[in-house]
């Protein structure tokens, strides 16, 4: 703002100390999980508060990645979130262009249905599930996590799309249709490329949602070599005291790539977000 | 609006809407039907109708109002240190302050982290022995460790102070959005009018972020009432004891460890019926407002 030139007034300082010890705070946590990835096997219980622990070492990422099967279960988070991200980026831009560019009976009821979806206690939906795939026999396969996960990521994901699609003229598409186009190759040729801001928050977000879900994947998957990350990782964390490094190390793995991610779509995440609401 | 045979919003709707009933409408209906019969691991294929005998022992047993209220502690505290965080945070950032960018993109780390990695990572910092937060209270503050996930109230405030870790970036994000949308001459006729710090947040900074800040936190209240994993991760599934449930966790322990199919079903509707209640009725008067204002 314009006032960046001002005096160093007490209360500016006040508030820069502020800032930056609340954003050291709040970074801690993710340096902790650095901190007891690097410690060396000898000082898994230390007590001490150094960031980069004395004779520091890589070995942990050494034994996620070569001794522990973290790359399978890497290999299955992978298998399932790319089918998520495709299958809701799929649905996501479909559904939402109906919401955006027509007016049809049930609209608007078809719109809160799918807001309503996040009021739902997730074992409401949980439970019945489950049931069901054990009566279908699809506990334990990858089909019966894809199929959750997209649904759980649909509504979200419907409401962006639909507030993008929102924000670009409608007069392009009309040329289209009397060019000679389809409705449908009108959609295709015309929306679908302008719209690729918001499909890449809808992939995002369907990959997100997929890569770390652990309470449905828990009561799904119970077979070890299918094991997604969560599961792998979390079933480390359980025996506490013995992985603690490795669980540290193959978090820091999981987790690097996707706030990357994050961070860089961060400015389509806000805006993305904004457009969505603003027009209820 | 654009012109096209009436089918064709349909037929661009019909994936997504199976798989929504498929995966949310189909259950839904199931768990009504499920909370009127009795199916449990004894009565898996044998259940039959029970009536309203779930309900009665879900709203009899003390233990309902005992995990109500403490849902209730659990979702006002995390959503009021979410929203209290989250604006300060976002005025002091939109504020004359130096490095902006860096200070923004680590307040909005715990937002980009996968949750169970967070949740699993602040039990571990919530050790007794060689959790780095014993460690800062005795090496920094000379203070007692505290027994974070062996005493029963302890073991509820670790998965709040968790929690409020995780949610106050979502909220802070939402208000800096906000903020960006004020115009500046509102600031200029408030000091025109002699208006103080404070008065001017008061009567120009929180009325217009209101419109925005209303819908995320009645999102974030639904979010944060149903969110089961971060109590179950960081008490590792309602240890010490069963004693650090909320409805949600509660209700999952029942269902996937017990396996009480019917009953489970049965609080899970009960639950749901109070969050559609909530919902209704906060919508009501946000609308009736906006008519009279």
């Amino acid at each position: 703002m314009k006032k960046n030139d001002q005096a160093w007034t007490p209360g500016r300082v006040f508030v820069q100390v502020f800032l930056i010890l609340f954003a050291l705070a709040t970074v801690y946590p993710i340096l902790q999980i650095v901190t007891i990835s690097l410690r060396p096997s000898d000082q898994l219980y230390s007590t001490s508060l150094a960031i980069i622990p004395a004779g520091a070492s890589l070995r942990a990422y050494q034994t996620m990645l070569f001794q522990k099967p973290f790359l399978l279960w890497m290999r299955n988070s992978l298998i399932v979130s790319l089918c998520v991200t495709m299958l809701g980026v799929t649905l996501a831009s479909t559904a939402a262009y109906a919401f955006s560019r027509y007016r049809f009976a049930g609209r608007s009821a078809g719109l809160y249905l799918f807001l309503m979806t996040q009021m739902f206690p997730a074992t409401m939906l949980m439970l019945p599930l489950y049931v069901l795939m054990k009566n279908l026999h699809l506990l334990d396969t990858f089909a019966g996590l894809v199929v959750a996960y997209t649904a759980t990521a649909l509504p979200f994901c419907v409401w962006t799309m639909r507030g993008y699609y929102d924000t670009i003229p409608y007069e392009l598409e009309q040329a289209a249709l009397i060019d000679g186009c389809t409705p449908w190759q009108a959609f295709v040729k015309v929306t679908l490329p302008l719209a690729a801001p918001a499909l890449s928050i809808t992939a995002l977000f369907s990959f997100m949602a997929a890569w770390s879900e652990f309470l449905v994947a828990r009561i799904v998957i119970s077979r070890q070599e299918l094991y997604t990350l969560p599961l792998g990782l979390e079933s480390l964390a359980g025996q506490f005291q013995t992985e603690w490094a490795n669980y540290a190390a193959g978090s820091l793995l999981v987790c690097v790539p996707v706030m990357a991610m994050f961070i860089a779509l961060n400015r389509n995440i806000v805006s993305g977000l904004s457009v969505g609401g603003v027009k209820g | 609006m654009l012109r096209a045979p009436r089918s064709f919003p349909y037929s661009l709707l019909l994936p997504a809407t199976i798989v929504m009933l498929a995966v949310v409408l189909f259950p839904l209906g199931y768990s009504f039907w499920l909370a009127f019969r009795n199916m449990s691991l004894y009565h898996f294929r044998t259940h039959e109708f029970v009536g309203l005998d779930n309900f009665q022992l879900v709203l009899t047993e003390p233990i309902f109002w005992t995990l109500l209220g403490k849902s209730l502690v659990w979702t006002g505290v995390n959503v009021f240190f979410h929203v209290a965080l989250g604006v300060l945070l976002a005025i002091l950032l939109s504020g004359p302050v130096r490095g902006k960018t860096i200070l923004r993109t680590m307040l909005v780390l715990p937002w980009a982290m996968p949750q169970y990695i967070s949740a699993l990572t602040w039990r571990g910092m919530f050790n007794f022995e060689y959790g780095a937060i014993n460690l800062i209270l005795k090496q920094w503050f000379h203070l007692p460790p505290v027994p974070w996930l062996s005493d029963p109230t302890w073991a509820f405030v670790a998965p709040i102070l968790t929690n409020i870790w995780l949610g106050f970036p979502f909220m802070m994000v939402v208000a800096l959005g906000g903020l960006t949308s004020i115009p500046a001459d509102l600031y200029e006729a408030a000091e025109l009018d002699g208006a103080n710090g404070w008065e001017k947040f008061t009567n120009v900074t929180l009325p217009s972020l209101m419109p925005v800040l209303v819908p995320s936190i009645l999102l974030g209240t639904i979010w944060t009432f149903n969110n089961t994993l971060v109590v179950w991760l960081v008490s590792n599934g309602g240890q010490p004891a069963d004693a650090t449930h909320i409805l949600v966790t509660y209700i999952y322990k029942v269902a996937f460890t017990y396996s009480r199919y019917s009953y489970a079903a049965a609080f899970s509707v009960v639950v749901f019926l109070m969050l559609l209640g909530f919902v209704v009725y906060v919508m009501r008067r946000t609308s009736s407002q906006e008519r009279t204002a």
